[in-house]
């Protein structure tokens, strides 16, 4: 099982930047608890949910061959609250891609309202670390998961294929 | 462009603080970005990033950071965690704007990490960009 904090892409530019939306339910278990009575989604899972946007971006990027770790969270800072209902969007740009590791920029908005901006390096484990050896599978985007979220775009990609 | 040595010193100081999260008045010349800045392996490739867009300069990692590439020869570094000759030359070789006096003397891998401070940065850029 993946923690996936996104729900889909809705635009989706390889090399460049991408946008996926979360739409936060009360039917998460986790609000009931953070806080009773006053649910507010973890400003940690806003923070993944933005690693998670990025880091298929950066993974895409390099047609999914490199294990795309996160390696730093250069910025995070919030200015609201999200609740249950809210749908957020979450923009997210490469701002610069290395062999070893990528840097990008992300800006978390529900309807145009900034809620939060988190800023991410991502590290491409094999190139790093020398001598550390990592399994030969990309345990990173092996599973089909990760990919689902990317359907519109891949369905679209393949229609613009046909045509 | 051109930068003058104080411009360019400007431009890192900003660079170590926004990558480090240090406050500017820590940034000397003198400072370790290990020891005393506080890097840790990635934080070096964010500076190498930030260098690239402060100053419209391309930088390979290793160009300005090469220990790693000493660091797995067996050639380059003895049992002894020290480097060999051989090492030393290249570490020479591969990093002109850092002054290697001292740590020649001992040449200790664990403590290449001092040898990158921010005044070899400095000198790094002043040689790209003039």
């Amino acid at each position: 099982m993946r923690w996936i904090w996104i729900d889909k892409f809705v635009d989706f530019q390889s090399g460049k930047c991408a946008s996926s939306i979360k739409n936060v339910s009360m039917a998460e278990e986790h609000l009931h608890d953070h806080f009773p009575g006053f649910p507010v989604m973890p400003e940690a899972l806003m923070i993944e949910a933005m690693a998670q946007t990025s880091g298929i971006l950066v993974g895409e990027a390099r047609d999914f061959k490199e294990k795309v770790v996160l390696a730093k969270i250069n910025k995070a800072e919030f200015f609201d609250f999200v609740r249950p209902g809210d749908s957020i969007r979450l923009d997210a740009v490469i701002e610069t891609v290395a062999p070893e590791a990528a840097g990008t920029t992300g800006k978390i908005t529900r309807e145009g309202e900034l809620i939060a901006e988190i800023n991410l390096m991502f590290s491409h484990v094999d190139q790093n670390l020398a001598g550390i050896e990592f399994p030969k599978d990309n345990f990173v985007f092996d599973d089909n998961t990760f990919k689902s979220l990317l359907r519109d775009f891949l369905a679209q990609k393949q229609s613009d294929h046909a045509n | 462009m051109a930068f003058s040595r104080d411009e360019i010193l400007e431009q890192v100081t900003e660079v170590m603080v926004d990558a480090l999260g240090v406050d500017d008045d820590e940034v000397t010349l003198g400072a370790t970005l290990m020891g005393d800045l506080g890097a840790e392996s990635i934080d070096f490739l964010d500076v190498v990033f930030r260098l690239e867009k402060a100053f419209d300069i391309k930088i390979a990692r290793e160009e300005l950071f090469p220990a790693d590439a000493l660091m797995n020869d067996p050639d380059l570094v003895g049992d002894d965690q020290k480097l060999t000759d051989k090492g030393m030359a290249m570490l020479k070789e591969k990093m002109p704007h850092t002054d290697l006096t001292d740590f020649a003397q001992n040449p200790d891998i664990n403590k290449l990490g001092d040898l990158f401070t921010v005044g070899s940065i400095v000198n790094f850029v002043e040689s790209r960009v003039s």
